[in-house]
């Protein structure tokens, strides 16, 4: 499954994060990576330094853009300033999609510039599904949803959290950015078999897969994107890509940042993984 | 609950301030306990109460937006003091909290909130102004719009005496009472010093910032805030250049604007010719001039902001 209608049918292979103390070391040595993804809300911006980055990278590297904030689940219309500057950048990256997260973070115009839980509703399935289709629509390109991690379930929930994916990425008819790390954290804080979660995703809306680090306190787990990947999150890894098939994959390290050719490394970590599936594919 | 409903109500909690040990306060948005309040939206678990879960949020959420803000306004910090600084970034941030998708506009209202609250700032008053005012200018300048700048090929065939000149949306022009550009490069490049005594260095510098500040005398400068490669500069000019740049960014012809500069300037008559000169030679250079409708832009982005 090299790519589908939600990544814009590509094959991306392995990327990394586009952080600041990188840009010297990518610029001047050009090392060889399969795609870079830049946070969308970077480079939404007039000019400057950041778009003079931002262009030169593209001159070289495929980009996709991820965004923090676009908040689809948040019961309110989307910001119309967020949304032409977004445009403009999709425009200039060429991005043959775009990824934001599942999850609210905006109420009434405030900002919290969190990945705030959703309750798992109906209503909010059906609204955040509406968002993401105007959103769509405007930008029009494939959309992909990521879950996020968390650390607080509601109350007035109707259903798990891999079900509300599923329901909201099938009225929405939107691909999925599948956060394995995110996932194994939630079900650490939340007390459910991560299996289950990965088993229950359609993998025919996969779009992109994410791997990171995280941080363990004693009484739960805080998603920090500080450390090399775990070899539990490694695992539900391997089971993603057996689902959904050779699948764009990308390393967030965004704390802590080590050098270029570490962070480098521990993505290319995925390719123990991708191998095997290419190799039982071709048996 | 509906879920707007609930939005606003886990909202109001995550927004609410710490506590001096940085915990979730135990009263609630509108009174009663926040346990209680916790309890009505969030689940507990086996480890960890309605209360600390939600109380992850609201830590999460005040140690970003400070953050956010300590990074952008190191200078104010320097001149009010780390206490002093966080006290009134909780009290800006309580009152003004964000109202944009990007961390980078956190900012933009803090000049117009301290001088309606001006208790924050009260025994530097005009000293913190003046700071708060240039780093936001450094915001501005490091991202803002550049326009194709004006070559001199373009200016061959207008109409010399009506002629209208753009000044780049990025270039941020202020007046200010103290030279707070020196003091902010000395706080910005101590920032940047490589630890290696670790806290030997860091007193070191803390006690040479509060100097800083301490012998900092008032002296009327003007500055142009702009951008080169790049890289944001702080560069001093005089009061009729200030004057001559804010005019033709008000959309003034250059020989009004010229007229408006030298009004009270005490700049002989006759040196003013190959003063302007030597001026629009400089700026030419620095590419700050534009065809005059990027003024209208500029305005616009501004008030969009505001």
């Amino acid at each position: 499954m090299p790519g589908n209608r939600f990544n814009g049918f590509t094959d991306y292979g392995i990327g990394i994060g586009l952080r600041a103390p990188h840009y010297d070391h990518i610029l001047s040595r050009k090392p060889v990576v399969d795609w870079f993804e830049i946070i969308s809300e970077n480079f939404m911006i007039d000019g400057g330094r950041p778009l003079h980055i931002l262009d030169q990278i593209l001159e070289q590297y495929k980009v996709v853009q991820h965004g923090v904030s676009m908040y689809f689940g948040s019961a309110e219309k989307p910001d119309r300033e967020h949304l032409r500057r977004l445009k403009q950048l999709v425009k200039r990256t060429n991005t043959p999609w775009l990824s934001d997260h599942l999850c609210w973070g905006s109420v009434d115009g405030r900002y919290t510039h969190d990945l705030l839980p959703m309750p798992y509703t109906f209503e909010a399935a059906r609204l955040t599904a509406q968002k993401i289709r105007e959103v769509r629509d405007f930008l029009e390109i494939p959309i992909a949803v990521e879950n996020v991690s968390s650390y607080a379930e509601y109350h007035v929930s109707e259903m798990t959290e891999w079900e509300f994916l599923n329901e909201v990425v099938e009225r929405a008819d939107c691909g999925i950015l599948l956060d394995v790390n995110n996932i194994y954290v939630s079900s650490r804080n939340h007390n459910f078999d991560p299996l289950t979660y990965i088993d229950s995703v359609p993998a025919d809306r996969v779009a992109q897969i994410h791997i990171a680090g995280h941080s363990k306190f004693q009484k739960y787990i805080l998603d920090t994107h500080d450390h090399p990947v775990i070899d539990p999150v490694w695992k539900l890894y391997d089971r993603a890509i057996q689902r959904a098939g050779h699948t764009a994959t990308l390393l967030e390290w965004d704390d802590s940042i080590p050098s270029f050719q570490e962070v480098h490394r521990e993505a290319l970590k995925a390719n123990r993984f991708l191998k095997s599936k290419s190799l039982a594919v071709a048996v | 609950m509906k879920l707007h409903a609930l939005q606003r109500a886990v909202a109001r909690a995550v927004m609410q301030p710490l506590t001096r040990s940085e915990g979730m306060q135990r009263k609630a948005p509108g009174g009663g306990r926040m346990s209680a309040y916790a309890a009505r939206f969030i689940k507990p678990n086996d480890r960890l109460t309605s209360f600390e879960r939600l109380e992850i949020y609201n830590r999460q959420y005040w140690f970003r937006v400070l953050g956010s803000l300590a990074e952008d306004f190191p200078g104010l910090r320097a001149v009010l003091g780390g206490r002093q600084f966080e006290a009134m970034c909780k009290a800006y941030l309580t009152e003004c909290p964000s109202r944009s998708f990007t961390l980078r506009n956190l900012g933009a209202q803090l000049e117009a909130w301290l001088r309606q609250n001006s208790g924050w700032i009260s025994d530097r008053r005009v000293l913190a102004l003046d700071m708060v005012r240039l780093e936001w200018a450094d915001i501005e300048a490091f991202d803002g719009l550049a326009n194709p700048p004006l070559r001199s090929e373009d200016l061959r065939e207008v109409d010399a005496t009506n002629l209208q000149l753009g000044i780049q949306p990025y270039v941020q022009l202020l007046e200010l009472h103290y030279p707070v550009d020196d003091l902010l490069l000395q706080v910005k490049h101590g920032d940047d010093t490589p630890d290696r005594a670790s806290n030997a260095v860091q007193e070191r510098r803390k006690h040479s910032r509060v100097r800083a500040v301490a012998k900092l005398q008032p002296a009327q400068i003007f500055l142009a805030v702009h951008r080169m490669d790049f890289s944001v500069y702080f560069r001093r000019i005089e009061p009729e250049e200030f004057a001559l740049l804010g005019a033709l960014r008000r959309g003034k012809t250059v020989a009004r604007a010229i007229e408006l500069a030298f009004r009270k300037s005490s700049v002989p008559a006759a040196n003013r010719a190959a003063s302007v000169q030597h001026s629009f030679q400089t700026w030419a250079a620095l590419d700050w001039f534009c065809w005059p409708e990027a003024n209208a832009r500029v305005k616009k982005v501004h008030e969009e902001r505001a």
